[in-house]
């Protein structure tokens, strides 16, 4: 266990390494300077300014410093709003798009998963049909369009919830359930054909073979297998929902940190355009070492002991 | 004589499949005796699972139906019993150990809790009675640290050893009646023995009658008491083993014979495999099944399907050969002999 | 046989002259059974049963009819601006009834408000652009984009995945640990930072699509292949003298490209999507060039007064998705030698 935990943390390090790598060099290849208006500084200003980001220095020396506190945790500082530190923009921005893709998440897997569930218990019946399609709708309408529409309809014809306003609970419903929209999809897709594959199993037929009632074979052996599974879509989901939070806080104005990565795309601020990607990379590549990790807890026929399962 | 304990009265079940309705049991009658063991010999695809999971109503209801027979147990029409007087008899009263110890035992759950989950179903046993009980079971099917082992995983065991964990779970209950498929095909060979070794030995201990399906005659030697051949969803040929290994009648049986390898034989006479292959269940007609790769086909065996004959005590044959009409110089040879014996 | 089987069935009684010796030969016996259907015929007889897959299949190839001639049947370009007809609600003559009556928002007629005399079938932007013409190109753009970025994520896929698989060993080892570090990377995100350095436009949009998105295939052939090679029917053409190319040809390929094909139908979608989550956050294509997302774009601007505008893209771009997923769901279950019985 420990000596797989060494190994797989070692391979987070580097994968992280490697797109801190791409991304500080892409960086060096946009076109433009960082600064805004640069016609409107002086060349004495913006040598001030180069010098004072260390802009003025080798490429190698800018990328061993940038790493250099990286480590640290620093991401440098924004260039459009002065003074401003990466860091503290993100710590700030966060917490909306946090609590909207943990809403939507936990949301959307029990919608997801009793849909799922009921779907395969009832195999084959309108029901069934019902839930596949509405998955089906739900994975391929895209998140945005889907959020357009609701905010249309929902908040501008029908005036039910907020439009496009961060005041209260009730403006982050309809960006909640946007979001969640995917992951309904996702889980209640996947688990209704894990089930399926389940009661087809010779284990179950054994426990029917029992005498047990059909309640405990389903809940004791059916659900409690296609469940595990399940974990191992958390790292997909996570995507999905870092990608919707991008769209969809623009579409309802949620001071997040999609919304703050778009518009620093559209300003070009360098540093806070790296600082979000790589915070995004680490989260991703954290909740695939989680689900690995989880996953061995929760299926016993995984074991992290030495080389062989 | 004993009375049976499980009788199964002309049973016919259906499948539905994309290429229609397959009827893969096709009228099967036999009776099973209190402690006695019951062999079902056949090729794969001749019926005998189907058979055995509708004794225990575990067919998938979707698609599958008994259209016609019956089958009793202790007075009571098993096809008629309530689901839930049906739980009540899984496990309890009739119980099933499947072909394939790997995948019959539910992977993430222990094995204890999994040996435990019937007792504490029918004999309303208390969480510490009912992991007592599973250990005493575990002990008696020959478990080394018995104690230990029911709180690990189906995937700690061995083949073999998971196989005796499925028969130490189906056992548990003290059930009447063990429904065997198979049980020792997935296994090695050496592993094979030792498994039927407790069977019968459990069997003596518990006065269980099994049902035994397999297609190795070799270990319907070792086990049956009683023997039913059954080709193409129905049992051509059923009496005891003596009769059904030394005077088989159906040349079905004569063939499985024939095509089985002795130890003590001339090596220099060759196997005898039997020629063709089992009908498809889905387009047969009327007439013997087995015409088609019979070596004394007649014309009546196409079109009309024999009836079962009784050739001695319970000893019965579906065969045209037995008829009267059948002239003389038409019966085989080792049928006539072993006959005349 | 067959002579027999219709002189006996005239009479429905066993008669003595039906006891008389007529095998059947071994040959026909054989022969009898269901002719063998090769893989990919049965492939498809399982699509065509599939009524989701061939519902989205044909809306799919309407689509892509509709999409090709639809702009040229109007006198008006993508790019033709007419100020004096802008922001005009869809109007189409004969069906009024729904909806498209040229009304605004406000319930006012724009067409007789302003004068004009032609029909604008989906309305027009706020140049006075035919939107029509706009939405069908820019699914023409769009789908364009898809098919490019898929074909190439094929072929890299094919041939790293193929060259990883085959040489195996130390090769195989490189080029996997390359690909895991690139599995750990959010795409997305790649591709924002590319599509930033890169001049934008069409081909910049796919040449950051497939930077990340040829892994994915070539995890699948890898698989496939390793899968293959190590099987039995492989190694007995090996064993049997088969040369390499036709030992790709014959079986690897054949068996690979239904994996292959599934995959590429979810590519498809996958990358509709990105280019319009990319134009959505203003990454897409430049004016007055137009693909679905940026219609999208444009229409949720101006949602509130001009909900239209929104609408019809939006329509457009679920349909292509729901017929690309329905359709690879189908060619997945069909494609799936499991379900083959």
């Amino acid at each position: 266990m420990k000596r797989y935990l060494v190994q797989r943390i070692g391979f987070m390090l580097v994968t992280l390494f490697v797109i801190v790598t791409i991304t500080f060099f892409l960086m060096q290849l946009l076109p433009g300077t960082p600064f805004t208006n640069p016609e409107k500084l002086t060349n004495q200003q913006l040598l001030v300014l180069n010098a004072k980001y260390g802009l003025d220095q080798p490429l190698g020396i800018q990328y061993i410093r940038y790493l250099g506190n990286l480590v640290q945790g620093d991401l440098g500082y924004s260039f459009q709003n002065v003074g401003r530190s990466v860091s503290s923009i993100i710590g700030e921005r966060i917490g909306p798009s946090a609590f909207l893709g943990l809403q939507a998440l936990i949301f959307g897997s029990i919608i997801g998963l009793i849909l799922g569930i009921v779907s395969a218990l009832k195999h084959n019946t309108l029901f069934d049909y019902g839930s596949v399609t509405l998955a089906v709708l739900g994975m391929s309408i895209p998140s945005f369009v889907f959020a357009a529409l609701l905010q249309y309809y929902v908040g501008v014809k029908l005036e039910w919830l907020p439009v496009a306003l961060w005041e209260g609970y009730s403006s982050t419903i309809l960006p909640s359930f946007a979001l969640s929209v995917i992951v309904i999809a996702t889980v209640a897709r996947f688990i209704r054909s894990e089930m399926l594959e389940v009661i087809g199993q010779d284990y179950v037929i054994t426990a029917r073979a029992k005498g047990i009632t059909e309640q405990q074979v389903i809940v004791k052996h059916v659900i409690r297998n296609a469940l595990i599974p399940v974990v191992t879509m958390l790292g997909p989901l996570a995507v999905a929902i870092m990608t919707g939070t991008l769209v969809i806080e623009k579409i309802f104005a949620v001071p997040g940190l999609g919304e703050q990565f778009t518009l620093s795309i559209i300003v070009l601020d360098y540093s806070v355009i790296m600082g979000i990607a790589i915070f995004y990379s680490a989260l991703f590549i954290i909740v695939i070492f989680l689900v690995d990790i989880l996953y061995g807890f929760l299926d016993p026929r995984i074991s992290y002991k030495g080389e062989a399962g | 004589m004993k009375s049976n304990i499980l009788s199964v009265d002309n049973l016919h079940v259906s499948f539905k499949t994309q290429a229609g309705r397959v009827t893969a049991v096709r009228g099967v009658t036999f009776g099973l005796k209190k402690g006695e063991t019951l062999a079902i010999v056949g090729e794969s695809g001749s019926g005998k699972s189907v058979t055995a999971r509708s004794i225990m109503r575990l067919l998938p209801k979707n698609n599958t139906e008994v259209t016609k027979g019956d089958i009793v147990y202790e007075d009571r029409s098993l096809l008629n019993v309530s689901i839930k007087d049906m739980q009540e008899i899984r496990g309890a009263e009739i119980s099933m150990v499947f072909q394939d110890p790997m995948t019959s035992l539910n992977p993430t759950m222990k094995v204890g809790k999994q040996i435990m989950e019937g007792l504490q179903k029918h004999q309303k046993l208390s969480k510490a009675q009912a992991r007592e009980r599973a250990l005493e079971m575990l002990q008696l099917v020959g478990i080394p640290s018995a104690e230990a082992r029911l709180e690990d995983y189906p995937h700690n065991f061995s083949g073999g050893m998971r196989q005796r964990v499925v028969i130490a779970m189906a056992l548990v209950c003290n059930p009447k009646v063990l429904i065997a498929d198979e049980p020792t095909t997935a296994l090695d060979v050496t592993i094979q023995a030792q498994i039927l070794d407790l069977m019968k030995d459990l069997q003596k201990k518990m006065d269980t009658a099994i049902i035994l399906i397999t297609h190795d005659l070799g270990v319907v030697a070792n086990m049956a008491d009683r023997v039913a051949v059954m080709y193409a969803g129905k049992i051509v040929e059923q009496g005891t083993l003596d009769e059904i290994f030394y005077n088989p009648q159906h040349p079905y049986t004569l063939g499985l014979l024939k095509s089985m390898p002795k130890l003590n034989d001339d090596r220099t006479v060759p196997l005898l495999p039997i020629p063709g292959s089992p009908p498809d269940l889905a387009t047969i007609g009327e007439g013997c099944a087995f015409a088609a790769r019979c070596p004394h086909t007649m014309k009546v065996c196409h079109s009309f399907t024999p009836e079962d004959t009784v050739v001695d005590g319970e000893h019965t044959v579906a065969c045209w050969l037995q008829d009267t009409r059948t002239p003389k110089e038409y019966l085989p040879k080792e049928l006539e002999t072993s006959q005349s014996r | 046989m067959k002579n027999s089987v219709e002189e006996t069935s005239k009479s429905n009684e066993v008669t003595e002259d039906l006891f008389v010796k007529a095998p059947l030969d071994i040959g026909k016996s054989e022969e009898i059974g269901t002719p063998a259907v090769s893989f990919w015929r049965e492939a498809f007889q399982r699509l065509a049963k599939n009524k989701g897959s061939m519902i989205s299949l044909v809306l799919l190839l309407l689509l892509i009819a509709t999409a090709i001639i639809g702009p040229s049947l109007n006198e008006y370009t993508y790019r033709s601006q007419n100020l004096a007809h802008s922001n005009l609600p869809p109007k189409v003559q004969g069906l009024e009834w729904l909806g498209l009556n040229g009304t605004d928002s406000n319930g006012v007629d724009q067409y007789t408000e302003r004068d004009v005399q032609v029909n604008y079938w989906f309305g027009t932007d706020e140049f006075g652009r035919d939107l029509w013409t706009r939405v069908w190109k820019g699914t023409q753009i769009s789908l364009f984009i898809a098919l490019v970025a898929a074909a190439l994520d094929l072929i890299i896929g094919v041939i790293y995945g193929g060259i990883s698989s085959f040489y195996g060993g130390r090769v195989d080892n490189i080029m996997q640990r390359i690909i895991e570090v690139l599995i750990g990377i959010p795409n997305l995100i790649i591709i924002i930072l590319f599509i930033l350095i890169l001049e934008p436009g069409v081909r910049s949009i796919i040449l950051a699509m497939i930077i990340t998105g040829w892994v994915g295939m070539a995890r699948v052939v890898r698989g496939q292949v390793l899968q293959l090679k190590g099987q039995e029917f492989v190694l007995a053409s090996r064993t049997l003298g088969a040369s390499n190319p036709r030992l790709i040809w014959k079986h690897i390929l054949p068996n690979v490209m239904g994996p292959v094909i599934v995959t590429v139908m979810f590519t498809i979608p996958t990358a509709i999507f990105f280019e319009a989550f990319l134009s959505f956050i203003g990454l897409g294509l430049q004016a007055p060039l137009a693909s679905l997302g940026v219609l999208i774009e444009d229409g949720y601007k101006s949602m509130r007064f001009f909900s239209y505008k929104l609408i019809y893209p939006a329509i457009i771009i679920s349909s292509i998705m729901i017929c690309f997923n329905l359709l690879g769901d189908g060619l997945r279950d069909a494609l799936d030698p499991k379900m083959r019985k």
